[in-house]
Order: structure tokens, then C-alpha cells, then sequence
């Protein structure tokens, strides 16, 4: 059952169903992303939640901000647990055992990078390998935020955390960020998309897609961390659109493992210096000495970009 | 309410966000739930604040770019018309009043202790756009 939305106005007359007085910090993305899922469809929602941020701060004892079936489960196994369910409900209806077989039910697991590109990467890859018809969503801010900012292989060149300082002898972290939208599209799965919290209308109707598709989707969420990105709390929106239209994160999807469709072109493609200039944890790369890694990250987005468009135009 | 300890907290409890179950909540607006104590909706995080968003509804275009970035559910939007904020829920962070597109803007950040009826009689005038 499909909700329409047609535009922003339409959309703010949904009734929330993710509460406030959760204890994620001021301007946090994760919220953001959060609060649009569960906004986009009437369905009943059933929500396994890796530890992280997301999980830790939206169920503190005694409280829950989730109007929705939810269930914190290990750091590592949010696709397994959401597996679990969805094939147990598979068997309750076959068996005709649920109490209302019509009212259509949706099952969806969110976990951080440190979760998903990690620690959980076995689990999910199992998870969609196995068809199981669910929704990944990955809230992906570079770092294991809610431990105090260390490293996963989500965090982008250059960039300084708590296990790799920049400093006198260091620019930061020297690995290169995995390609995880690639890596789930490679499974076959049959819808792979990348989002960002400001552009909402795509990721809504990316969103609904993936509620809509049978089987199993991933998509990756941009998720701008004011605390460990280290910016302004208000500023999460614009540093996304910087993120956005610097190319840094395009958005586009990916059907069938193969099909590739570019959802966002900006209109200005604005030098990913800017993108990087608003943010602390890349602060040091203004240094005369690290200035090549900018220009290095300048042409790994441009090739990404080419990939992209070329991938798209074989559209096959 | 009293509230069982962490080492009284059976292992798979169940946190309650409804006091009734009975309806489809998808369905009704947040004053018409009955919620369980349970539900952080009933906890404020309004002690968090340093500075706070004040609205205008002179200037407001009911555009609900402060509704969709609003990441702690507090700017309150009913039959599409922007009606304010839920001091219970905001934090403060600002987002509201950056995404906000009016000129003046119609949501401004003020410090927690300044009085929004004082603020509001001096709303600033529209702005030229500089050449
Ligand atoms: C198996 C296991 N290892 C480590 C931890 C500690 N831990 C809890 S949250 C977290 C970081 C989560 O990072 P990420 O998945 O990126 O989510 P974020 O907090 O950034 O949203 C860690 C390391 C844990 N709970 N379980
Ligand atoms: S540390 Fe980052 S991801 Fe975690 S709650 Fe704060 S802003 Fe959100
Ligand atoms: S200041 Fe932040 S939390 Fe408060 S209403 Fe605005 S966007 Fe929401
Ligand atoms: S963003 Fe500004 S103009 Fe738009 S609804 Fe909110 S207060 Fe009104
Ligand atoms: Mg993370």
C-alpha cells in the first residue's frame, strides 16, 4: 500500500512515528533520515536496530522513541535478526496463523558504517544472499561515532579520528573508503541506493521503492555527525548539500545488480575543497604539506563521477 | 511511575510506547494517542537548550522545510499550516532557522532566557538584496 507524496506540504501532514526526546545530539542526521522512513508509509513497520548511536540514544531505559515494532539487537546481526522475523512471519501466514494477514507488514534494519561496512558485514551479506525480503539502511557518518569517533572502512582518506590523529606525522587515515554500494549491488540484490537527508524527496521515493521491492534492499544514507565531522549543529543540512554537490556522496541507484540510474545532478558542481573546508575532521588537509590529498580526493570523486555517468549511459 | 532497577529488568522486556493497542496509531495525531509513560513523546529535553528558535508566522510561507529537517520531531505542522514549536522536544540546534526561506526569516535563534513576545515586537524588517 503506497502512500503518496506528492510534495513537502502533503508530506507534513504525516503523523510521526518517531518521537522526540530521543537523546541523539542537537542537529544529528541519524534523526533526520530516521524520521522520513517511518513518515513515508502507513505500513506497520517491524525495525531491528544495531547498537550505535541510532539504537543507544533512542531507547534509554525507561523510554522508547519508536512508535513501531523495535528491537535492539548485537552490534554485528541487525540483517539477521530482521531475517529471522521476516521468514517467521512468512510461516505464521502461510500457516494461518496471523491475526490480520492483510494489513501489510515491512521489515527494516538500520545499523551504522561501524556496523554495516564492518563489524555486521557477514550477517548482512548472508542476509541478501538469502533473499530475505527486507530493508538494510545503512546511517553511514564515516566513524564509530557513538564510541567516541574511532575508524571503520567507511571513513574517507585524510580524515582525522581518535585512532588515526593527524598531527605532525599524519594526515589522517590512510585507507580508502569501501565501496559498500557496490560491494550490495554485487549480491544481485534487487534495488541498491545511495541517500541524503537533504534531498528528501529522492530518498522518499527511494525509500518507498525499497518498501515496495520484494527481496532484499541496502541503501546507503549520508549521515552528516555534527560531533565527530565536527561542525555547527545547525549547519547539517548545508554540509550535506555540500556533500551532495561536491559529488563526494551522488546519489543514484542501482537495479538488479546491474541497472544504474543517477537520481541527483547539481546543477553547480561546487570543488569537494569546500565540501572539506566546513569540517574539522578534515581541517588539516589545508596545510601546504597536505594539499595533495585534496587534489588526490578531487580526482578519485571526478572518476567516480565519469564511472558513473558512463555506467549509466550503457544503460545495461 | 515507578520503574524496576537494571538488574530487576528481565532479560527481553518489552517497553510499551501505547498505553492502548487497540488502534492505528498511523492514524492519529500525536495530542489524540494515549501514550505508555514509557513513550519518550511523555520526557522533555528542553533543559539541553542554550538558544532557542522563535516563530513569526507573519512571514512564514507554511513551506515545512523546518517540519522535514527537524531532527527532533519538534516543529509542530497540522492540515499543512506550520504552527509553531514543541518547546518540550527542541533542542536548539538551529536547523530550523538555516533551512528556513523567508526573507525576513520567519524562525530566528534567540538565547534561552529572552521573553518571545519582546523578540517578536522587534522582528526585523525585510532585507534588500545586496548588489
Ligand atoms: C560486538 C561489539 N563490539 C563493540 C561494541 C561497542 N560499540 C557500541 S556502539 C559502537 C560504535 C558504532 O559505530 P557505528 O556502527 O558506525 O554507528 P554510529 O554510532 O556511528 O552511528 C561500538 C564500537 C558493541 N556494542 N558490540
Ligand atoms: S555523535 Fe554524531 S551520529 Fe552520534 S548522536 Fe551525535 S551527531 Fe549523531
Ligand atoms: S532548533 Fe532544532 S530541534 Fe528545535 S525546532 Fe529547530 S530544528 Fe527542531
Ligand atoms: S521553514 Fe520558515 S517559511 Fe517554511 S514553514 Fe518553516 S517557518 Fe514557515
Ligand atoms: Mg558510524
Amino acid at each position: 500500500m503506497s502512500k503518496i507524496i506528492k510534495n513537502l506540504k502533503q508530506f507534513s501532514t504525516s503523523n510521526d512515528r518517531f518521537e522526540g526526546a530521543h537523546l541523539l545530539c542537537p542537529g544529528c542526521a541519524h534523526s533526520i533520515i530516521v524520521r522520513e522512513l517511518l513518515n513515508c508509509t502507513d505500513d506497520n513497520l517491524v525495525i531491528a536496530n544495531a547498537t550505535g548511536c541510532l539504537e543507544v540514544c533512542t531507547a534509554v531505559y525507561p523510554h522508547t522513541s519508536w512508535d513501531a515494532s523495535w528491537i535492539h539487537i548485537g552490534f554485528e546481526n541487525a540483517a539477521t535478526a530482521a531475517s529471522g522475523a521476516e521468514a517467521m512471519y512468512k510461516t505464521l501466514k502461510r500457516k494461518g496463523r496471523l491475526k490480520d494477514p492483510d494489513k501489510p507488514v515491512k521489515f527494516v534494519a538500520f545499523g551504522g558504517d561501524g556496523a554495516t561496512y564492518d563489524i555486521g558485514f557477514q550477517f548482512l551479506s548472508g542476509a541478501v544472499e538469502r533473499g530475505h525480503d527486507f530493508t538494510y539502511i545503512c546511517l553511514d557518518n564515516e566513524v564509530y561515532a557513538n564510541t567516541g569517533g574511532q575508524r571503520s572502512s567507511s571513513t574517507p582518506r585524510g580524515s582525522s579520528t581518535t585512532t588515526t590523529p593527524a598531527g605532525r606525522v599524519s594526515y589522517g587515515n590512510k585507507k580508502f573508503k569501501k565501496d559498500m554500494v557496490a560491494i550490495m549491488a554485487a549480491h544481485g540484490a534487487p534495488y541498491v541506493a545511495q541517500v541524503a537527508p537533504n534531498k528528501w524527496k529522492d530518498m522518499v521515493k527511494k525509500y518507498q521503492k525499497a518498501l515496495a521491492t520484494e527481496g532484499p534492499v541496502y541503501i546507503n544514507a549520508m549521515s552528516a555527525c555534527t560531533t565527530e565531522w565536527k561542525f555547527p549543529s545547525q549547519d547539517t543540512i548545508d554540509v550535506s548539500d555540500l556533500g551532495t554537490d561536491s559529488l563526494v556522496f551522488p546519489l543514484y541507484e542501482i537495479e538488479n545488480g546491474h541497472k544504474l540510474t543517477i537520481t541527483y545532478r547539481p546543477r553547480n558542481i561546487v570543488p569537494v575543497r569546500d565540501y572539506l573546508g566546513v569540517q574539522g575532521r578534515f581541517k588539516h588537509l589545508f596545510k601546504k604539506e597536505n594539499q595533495h590529498i585534496i587534489d588526490e580526493m578531487q580526482k578519485a570523486v571526478d572518476l567516480k563521477w565519469e564511472l558513473l555517468q558512463r555506467r549509466e549511459e550503457a544503460g545495461i | 511511575m515507578e520503574y524496576k532497577g537494571w538488574d530487576q529488568v528481565e532479560v527481553g522486556a518489552v517497553v510499551p510506547s501505547f498505553a492502548d493497542t487497540s488502534c492505528d496509531i498511523v492514524d492519529l495525531k500525536q495530542e489524540d494517542r494515549n501514550y505508555a509513560q514509557t513513550n519518550s513523546y511523555t520526557a522533555s529535553v528542553a533543559d539541553w537548550r542554550v538558544f532557542k528558535p522563535v516563530f513569526s508566522k507573519d512571514s512564514c510561507i507554511d513551506c515545512q522545510n523546518c517540519w522535514v529537517f527537524c531532527p527532533d520531531t519538534a516543529i509542530v505542522a497540522r492540515d499543512k499550516n506550520m504552527l509553531g514549536i514543541d518547546y518540550d522536544h527542541c533542542k536548539g540546534c538551529g536547523i530550523c532557522a538555516e533551512v528556513c526561506p523567508t526573507n525576513p526569516k520567519s524562525l530566528i535563534m534567540f538565547s534561552e532566557n529572552v521573553d518571545n513576545d519582546t523578540v517578536l515586537s522587534q522582528w526585523p524588517e525585510k532585507k534588500k538584496k545586496e548588489k
